[in-house]
């Protein structure tokens, strides 16, 4: 089975129902996306695909259709997509765990709603767990990057 | 080696030791019960030192016992050592250090120390708490109780003050010049002429030199660092998937296994079938473990679809089957017998209570409650014929190597410990069951890493929850005023349960019992508090700010059913009561932020609470609006006092962060037992906070005193009083139970 993911293309030998979750951190070593409940209700597995959030515990990757992006393909130090940026100047992370999902999440927001109100973030991001409680900073961060993704 | 000069008026000594291409500098300590844990084959008399920072070819390296578990303890470590060493945090490495028992957490023996001689009111028969127990067997490298910025604030400042100029005498030596004329900047020694030595090409010469003692530290007003905004150390690796915690990490040549624990947690595994199990593919085998067994695979998923295919007997859980059965424990516990500790008996309540009419009663419950931080449970263990290697996150190395060395049959030195990265705790990874199941498979399979990955489900249902607890209040009012104040708490002891599991007496009261409740800054004339011990029921553990966490709801509860009564108003009576001035303080400064006294609005309510916790005063005021479809809290004010808020974007941070989990926690959480099996597996059932829920919260540090204290735990006890009391605010209803969905709803 072949699958692409940030712009690499892999060969994997997987039961088509293996959700992309696993497949991306047990075959492939891409660990920046998380397991955290295993049953769509954490969000912190979720990926793009073709610039889609989606819960990657939940895709069979034999269902799978697009292009996958994890967090390490949406930016790297040097070149960090606007979220990221924003959530380093925010300092979002305490325990870091459900950012990489809450970072996706919001990149694919953004993407479709450049200019979200409280409401369109709250409902959005609502799908996020969070343990830590940072969600006063994940909507900071949000607003900022929306501000840095719309003068750009 | 090491160098020790005679000690006499404090209580450590930073000193420094030669490591391979450089030099350590950290703390003696005067009773050096321990040897250090990078110098081994210390003779006898021969200086110990616990290193806490190392500075070699490499540059600069914290080395720290204090695990990072999201609460930022690498970055303000890092931050208390640089602001002294002078390099930049970014220059700065961190290394968790091997388990060793040098590294006694001195903070964690001092709130066991105000527990066990609280002025006078306890005996000698209390001189051996449950915690002292533990600190004298094994050392205290334990990461909790708020406790690594007290614990350090000063021994690493020392240190990086030491190694600063000890570097300064090295550069003096190389270059002959005084050392009067040497400055330091961003990991450098700079000579007059602008010449720049790296503190890494100094290092081997500086291990050669004996450190200055008695050097200053910088006065507060010329700091650098402590006090301004810092970005984490692991902010960058944290928002880009870079930072690898202890579930992702992989090591050459390791299979992964699942693990089925009998739902009922502790009963018996009396048989399985695991025919299908064993035919699906990547599947090696399933072995029994300890309450259940273990799939061993190629990948995670396969292990836990694998894992669903075995057929069990169970035998039941080793506690009551029903909660009806756990809370009747409780309600049974109200007895002399099973009085616990009376630490806290001003006046006569029982005087005051025969001369007032009126008196007033209630009954209060909190449930267990699971860590659930998003990581699940992981550690990898590899077991050799002579050897064992660990990987895993955790707050406890010390007990890890201990576990693994007795379950391996090996000598403790010959366990390899390395503590990874987590992904929260709020006291889950206080707990080593994970390791020790992972080193069961991997007995079996000698020479093979074997990562046990625990899936949610099994995480959530196997946890060791947040104690149940009960409590009852009595009480009077005089003239306006609350005049008595009768509190008995009932739970069982965290503490045995926890040390009870490391195979450590549990000896003498647990001030858990009491916590958040006893040493309340309260004058109120006749005040009792009173500790029962239940028995053991489901087997509990420590939750983030530990018995205050259900005894800062119990006490705000009664004050303010008094208060009610009294006619008085929840927050001037409160500072009326106050016995000290950082009490008053903080209740001052959270009703001048919330505007208390304005008129809120209709169907609005504010609530205010305060808890003492951790040496910390803390007080919140929580504003409600009862809307159509229910409760929505909306605003949230912090006061905390800290004598010095070290990092206030990490500060902040925190305090908002204890203030979602109070409240969420709050809102809809428990575990409950039927059958003796946890009824919530994962987080459809035991939510939390959503985004949508989450209030504004105004947070304000406060740093009057010398101390200073950690903020990770105290904001979590107020923050269910306090918003118990806004729902009574803004619709009469008292709460007396959480979670408070029961009663009312919340948008």
């Amino acid at each position: 089975m072949r699958l692409t993911v940030n712009g690499q293309t892999h060969e994997v030998d997987v039961e088509p129902e293996m959700p992309l979750l696993w497949v991306l951190r047990d075959e492939l070593g891409i660990t920046g996306v998380k397991y955290g409940c295993g049953i769509a209700q954490c969000g912190a597995c979720t990926v793009h695909v073709d610039g889609a959030a989606v819960r990657s515990c939940q895709l069979p990757v034999g269902e799978l259709t697009g292009e996958v992006t994890t967090i390490e393909g949406l930016g790297q130090p040097g070149a960090l997509h606007a979220v990221q940026q924003a959530w380093i100047e925010h300092q979002v992370a305490q325990c870091g765990y459900c950012q990489s999902g809450q970072i996706m999440a919001a990149a694919a927001f953004l993407a479709l709603n450049p200019e979200p109100t409280d409401q369109d973030i709250d409902a959005v991001m609502s799908a996020n767990l969070c343990r830590c409680g940072t969600y006063p900073r994940i909507r900071a961060a949000i607003k900022s990057a929306a501000a840095t993704m719309r003068s750009a | 080696m090491g160098r020790l000069k005679t000690i006499t008026r404090r209580t450590f000594l930073i000193g420094s030791v030669a490591v391979a291409g450089g030099v350590a500098f950290g703390a003696y300590t005067v009773a050096k019960p321990h040897d250090n844990p990078l110098l081994t084959g210390l003779g006898d008399g021969e200086a110990a030192i616990t290193p806490y920072v190392r500075i070699d070819a490499e540059g600069v390296t914290l080395i720290t016992p204090r695990a990072d578990l999201g609460q930022g303890a690498y970055s303000v470590q890092a931050a208390l050592i640089a602001e002294e060493l002078d390099v930049e945090l970014d220059q700065i490495r961190v290394d968790p250090g091997p388990p060793s028992p040098a590294y006694w957490n001195t903070a964690f023996a001092d709130e066991a120390a105000a527990f066990m001689a609280p002025g006078g009111g306890l005996g000698e028969s209390l001189a051996y708490g449950a915690i002292s127990a533990a600190i004298k067997t094994f050392g205290v490298q334990i990461t909790g109780g708020s406790t690594t910025v007290p614990d350090g604030f000063v021994k690493l400042r020392e240190a990086g003050a030491v190694a600063r100029e000890t570097l300064k005498l090295a550069a003096a030596e190389k270059s002959g010049i005084a050392i009067t004329d040497l400055r330091t900047e961003a990991g450098r020694v700079l000579l007059p002429d602008g010449t720049e030595l790296s503190y890494a090409e100094l290092a081997p010469l500086a291990a050669r030199i004996t450190p200055p003692q008695d050097v200053p530290l910088r006065d507060p007003s010329g700091w650098r660092l402590i006090g301004k905004p810092m970005q984490r150390i692991d902010i960058v690796a944290k928002s880009t998937g870079a930072m690898k915690y202890g579930i992702d990490i992989a090591v050459e040549g390791m299979l992964h296994a699942a693990i089925v624990l009998n739902p009922a947690q502790g009963g018996a595994l009396n048989g399985f079938d695991a025919t299908e199990a064993l035919k699906m593919r990547g599947v090696s085998d399933v072995v029994e473990v300890t309450g259940g067994v273990a799939v061993v695979a190629d990948n995670t998923w396969r292990a836990f679809e694998a894992a669903r295919k075995i057929s069990f007997d169970w035998g039941p859980a080793a506690f009551p089957a029903t909660m009806d059965e756990h809370w009747q424990a409780l309600a049974d516990s109200f007895t002399e017998e099973l009085r616990d500790s009376r630490v806290r008996d001003d006046g006569n309540v029982e005087f005051a209570f025969a001369e007032m009419p009126g008196l007033i009663k209630a009954e209060y419950r909190a449930p267990y409650l699971a860590h659930a931080p998003l990581e699940p449970i992981s550690a990898i263990v590899r077991v050799d014929d002579d050897r064992a290697e660990v990987w895993t996150g955790t707050q406890i190395p010390r007990f890890v190597q201990s576990n693994v060395a007795r379950l391996a049959g090996l000598d403790t030195e010959r366990v390899k410990v390395n503590v990874l990265v987590m992904g929260g705790s709020f006291g889950h990874r206080l707990e080593d069951e994970v390791v020790k199941r992972a080193t069961e498979v991997a007995l079996l399979f000698r020479g093979t890493p074997i990562k046990l990955t625990y899936s949610r489900e099994q995480d959530m249902t196997h946890d060791f929850p947040r104690q149940i607890a009960m409590a009852r209040m009595r009480g009077t009012v005089r003239n306006g005023q609350v005049d008595s104040y009768e509190l008995g708490i009932a739970m069982p002891s965290v503490i045995a349960s926890q040390m009870g599991r490391q195979s450590l007496p549990g000896t003498g009261p647990d001030s858990q019992i009491v916590a958040g409740a006893w040493d309340q800054p309260f004058a109120i004339p006749n005040h009792r508090v009173t500790g029962y011990r239940a028995r053991e029921l489901a087997p509990i553990s420590s939750w983030r700010s530990v018995g205050a966490s259900s005894n800062g709801f119990f006490y705000n509860l009664g004050l303010d059913e008094l208060i009610h009564a009294a006619g008085a108003d929840p927050m001037a009576e409160r500072i009326r009561l106050c016995s000290n001035d950082e009490a008053r303080k903080v209740l001052e400064t959270v009703a001048e932020m919330s505007n208390w006294g304005s008129d809120a609005g209709e169907g609005r309510g504010r609530g205010v609470a305060f808890t003492r916790s951790f040496g910390v005063e803390c007080a919140m005021v929580v504003e409600v609006a009862a809307t159509e479809g229910g409760i929505r809290i909306e605003k949230v004010f912090v006061a905390a006092e800290v004598g010095t808020v070290i990092d206030p974007v990490n500060f902040d941070n925190l305090v908002k962060g204890g203030v979602i989990f109070g409240l969420g926690h709050a809102m809809n959480c428990e575990i409950t037992y039927t059958d003796g099996i946890a009824d919530q597996d994962n987080y459809h059932a035991f939510e939390g906070m959503r985004m949508y829920q989450c209030p504004e919260i105004e947070v304000r540090g406060l740093e009057n005193g010398e101390r200073v204290r950690g903020i990770g735990e105290p904001p979590v006890p107020p923050t269910a009083p306090a918003l118990a009391g806004a729902i009574f605010a803004a619709t009469g209803k008292r709460l007396r139970e959480m979670p408070f969905n029961k009663h009312v709803d919340f948008v």
